[in-house]
């Protein structure tokens, strides 16, 4: 099991320790799920037994919200998230086509990452940015209007990039 | 005229009437405010020709904002000059407002086509107000319904008022506002709540979305109207935290009101006390149902539960709670400002005021619009969006997101309300509305929205769960060219047993999107099953491409191949890897001479 830093352990036991004492404590296990995932980029699995002292609710319990949601992750996840929308503008212009590419180019199924832990391919429903479909999201950033070439292209651009940090 | 660019432009009415009315000495005194504040050259004054509103005049036009200030007096423009244009901040007692809320937004955009059909109601102060500065929506008459409620009306009158207008729910169901106000009211109970639904699932719509990220207190003023009236106390909003900006406003406003005394106790003077606080969803569709939703902000898995009880009775932590869609609340404002009975008067027979559509697909200009209810598909989709791109023929318009039906071509002409979208075998739904062309193929459109319903049913109930998949089995074989005879009619017992077994709204219209396509475009799934052919060449398993005895080996092809599945030599004939070409059809789009066959 890694070992989880410290100073992000104690921010999360302030936050936990807060909404402990709210009405209705039980209640803000999302909030403290998101936090952590916030924090940490997933949901660790120590860090359910600690929510589960902190909040007065079986580890089963937590472990049966926390697989429920889409949004959290409960493995590590690469350097960059990309999210292929898949709502249904995208689709109809050709999502499935750019989340065939990135399957190809990255070698991996979507909620996975690959080996070199730089990228996790995800797939989004509705991203929101309808009007400049087919959009995936890296990170924060939309990139739309996209089409096979192009999201090669900006892959490479993240591969480029990281190559180069490394170089530093 | 000179043109300078200037951070406020005052236009000055110079008719007839408001000279006669001291417009002249009006233009004086700020020309002589503006030297004194040294804002000669950020302000600028044009005078305009009659604007014909004489009873008013003289009429000073101060944009941006476009804030109509009317019987403006010497004496007015020192404060004028120092509160709005030096601290940004509208002079209240001045502005003309008899003219209803959802007007002004023509007065800015009427002109535009795009704008020209719509009527903002709900989204009345996107794209004009801040929507991170609270007292430019104090401006625009912001929180004067609270006060009005708070001051003049009892909660019964604030009921009575929301039934009068015919408000329905905009989140999918339509259930009557009013009447769902009143039953929670009736609860005798010492804690309530108020629920805001902001966990905007559906493929394609971003109405609520873009509400929240324009005008965050619209919402909350709505909010605070319905806590009055049922006796809440407390107000919660389920958003989904897929939208940070929309959180960010979010708290921005919730912070902005509580400084201005308008959330916690005494509000305004009186004794209302209320607090909102913010809940983030996580990425489960279902918990848009209400019952969903609710489990969910006890911290649950979002699963929902058989009604009655009905949340108005029995919801949140036990309680009885409102549960309302944002755009609804977005409503309240306006029906209590503008009055019931000028609400009636928009919309058709059974369903009043507007709706906000998210138009996306294959159409001009994708986009939000709001228009009057009763407004047909041929409007929005052709009048304000544009119709459809690159001359390719309309083929069908998914409303109602992945709960509703596929309308094709001959139900352009319907005027549109919960009634007749139910009729013609879809749904109003939350407001999503996919324009479809000549090049989607249906059956995997179905099948496309029948990926998003398994994927997402919760498990609760067997026919969702198991059906749903079995459905959508089904519809892969057929895309892939495997489609067996009989598979329609298994499609539609499924489909039909889906929709009468299913515990919650999710399930019951998870198979609409199947069956309406059936019922429209039928002959393209008989294609596909028997003819193994797809019309829309959208089934890439039923298609490949080739290259023919056209080809001159320009090479074009394979350059733009993105996984490189095309070999050959310069100036021969090219061939493609069909072991590794994923069918993207860039190579069709490219080549120039027709050496490449797609079947």
């Amino acid at each position: 099991m890694t070992e989880l830093a410290q100073d992000k352990m104690t921010t999360l036991r302030e936050f936990m320790a807060e909404v402990s004492n709210k009405d209705y404590a039980e209640s803000y296990l999302i909030a403290v799920l998101h936090k952590t995932q916030e924090l940490f980029g997933y949901v660790p699995r120590q860090v359910m037994d600690e929510a589960s002292e902190a909040l007065q609710i079986p580890t089963a319990h937590i472990w049966g919200v926390a697989t429920f949601y889409h949004y959290f992750n409960l493995e590590p996840i690469g350097r960059h998230t990309i999210s292929v929308c898949m709502g249904t503008a995208c689709y109809v212009k050709g999502a499935t086509q750019v989340l065939d590419v990135l399957k190809k180019e990255l070698g991996v199924e979507v909620g996975k990452t690959t080996e070199d832990r730089l990228f996790t391919l995800q797939e989004a429903r509705c991203l929101g940015a309808c009007g400049i479909a087919p959009v995936i999201m890296i990170d924060d950033k939309i990139y739309g209007e996209l089409d096979a070439k192009k999201t090669v292209e900006i892959i490479n651009q993240y591969r480029k990039a990281a190559a180069e940090s490394r170089k530093v | 005229m000179d043109v300078k660019e200037t951070r406020y432009k005052l236009t000055l009415c110079d008719g007839t009437a408001c000279i006669h009315n001291h417009s002249k000495a009006v233009q004086q005194a700020l020309e002589t405010e503006l030297d004194k504040h040294g804002l000669k050259d950020s302000v600028s004054i044009h005078l305009s020709g009659c604007l014909g509103m004489c009873t008013k005049g003289p009429i000073l036009i101060v944009n941006p904002g476009y804030i109509m200030y009317g019987r403006v007096q010497v004496e007015d423009v020192p404060e004028i000059v120092e509160s709005h244009l030096v601290n940004n901040k509208a002079v209240t007692r001045l502005i003309i407002t008899e003219d209803h809320l959802y007007n002004r937004f023509f007065r800015i955009f009427g002109d535009v086509d795009f704008f020209g059909k719509q009527m903002r109601i709900a989204l009345r102060n996107c794209g004009i107000i801040d929507p991170e500065n609270i007292d430019n929506y104090l401006s625009l008459r912001g929180y004067e319904a609270l006060a009005k409620a708070l001051e003049t009306m009892t909660p019964g009158q604030v009921i009575e008022e929301v039934k009068k207008s015919g408000l329905r729910g905009r989140g999918g169901a339509g259930f009557p506002t009013g009447l769902k106000w009143e039953f929670t009211a009736n609860q005798d109970s010492d804690e309530k709540y108020v629920i805001c639904n902001a966990d905007e699932g559906d493929p394609g719509a971003f109405m609520d979305r873009s509400a929240i990220e324009g005008d965050p207190h619209t919402v909350l003023e709505g909010m605070m109207i319905g806590g009055y009236a049922i006796g809440a106390g407390k107000g919660i909003i389920y958003i989904r935290a897929e939208y940070p900006l929309a959180i960010k406003r979010l708290e921005k406003a919730i912070a902005s009101a509580r400084e201005h005394g308008l959330l916690g106790e005494n509000i305004l003077g009186s004794d209302f006390a209320f607090d909102i606080e913010i809940r983030l969803g996580a990425g489960a569709f279902v918990c848009g149902e209400e019952t969903a939703l609710i489990h969910s902000i006890e911290g649950h898995r979002g699963m929902p539960r058989p009604r009655p009880p009905y949340p108005s009775v029995k919801g949140l932590f036990g309680k009885p709670t409102l549960i309302n869609n944002v755009e609804t609340w977005a409503n309240i404002p306006v029906i209590l400002l503008d009055g019931a009975d000028w609400f009636n008067t928009v919309g058709t027979e059974t369903s009043k005021g507007t709706k906000v559509f998210a138009v996306a697909g294959r159409v001009q200009n994708t986009g939000l619009v709001e228009v009057p209810m009763g407004t047909t598909l041929r409007e929005i989709i052709y009048d304000i969006c544009g119709g459809i791109p690159n001359g390719k023929r309309f083929k069908a318009v998914q409303t109602g997101g992945p709960s509703g039906g596929c309308l094709p071509e001959h139900y352009l002409d319907t005027e549109i309300d919960y009634e007749s979208l139910a009729k013609a075998g879809s749904i109003m739904g939350s407001g999503g509305m996919i324009v479809i062309d000549e090049d989607s193929c249906m059956v995997s459109l179905a099948r496309f929205f029948l990926e998003f319903t398994q994927d997402e049913s919760c498990g609760k109930c067997t026919p969702c769960r198991e059906g749903t998949k079995r459905m959508y089995e089904i519809l892969t074989r057929i895309t892939e060219g495997q489609g067996q005879p009989g598979d329609i009619e298994k499609l539609q017992r499924l489909g039909e047993m889906i929709k009468h077994s299913s515990l919650c709204g999710l399930g019951q219209s998870a198979p609409n999107p199947v069956l309406s396509t059936i019922e429209n475009f039928r002959e393209e799934y008989e294609e596909h099953i028997q003819d193994k052919k797809c019309r829309a060449g959208q089934c890439t398993a039923l298609l490949s491409y080739t290259i023919n005895d056209k080809c001159v080996g320009c090479g074009a092809c394979k350059r733009v191949c993105p996984v490189n599945a095309i070999e050959g030599v310069r100036k021969e004939k090219h061939r493609i890897l069909q072991e590794v070409c994923i069918r993207c059809g860039q190579c069709y789009e490219v080549c120039k001479f027709d050496a490449i066959t797609k079947a």
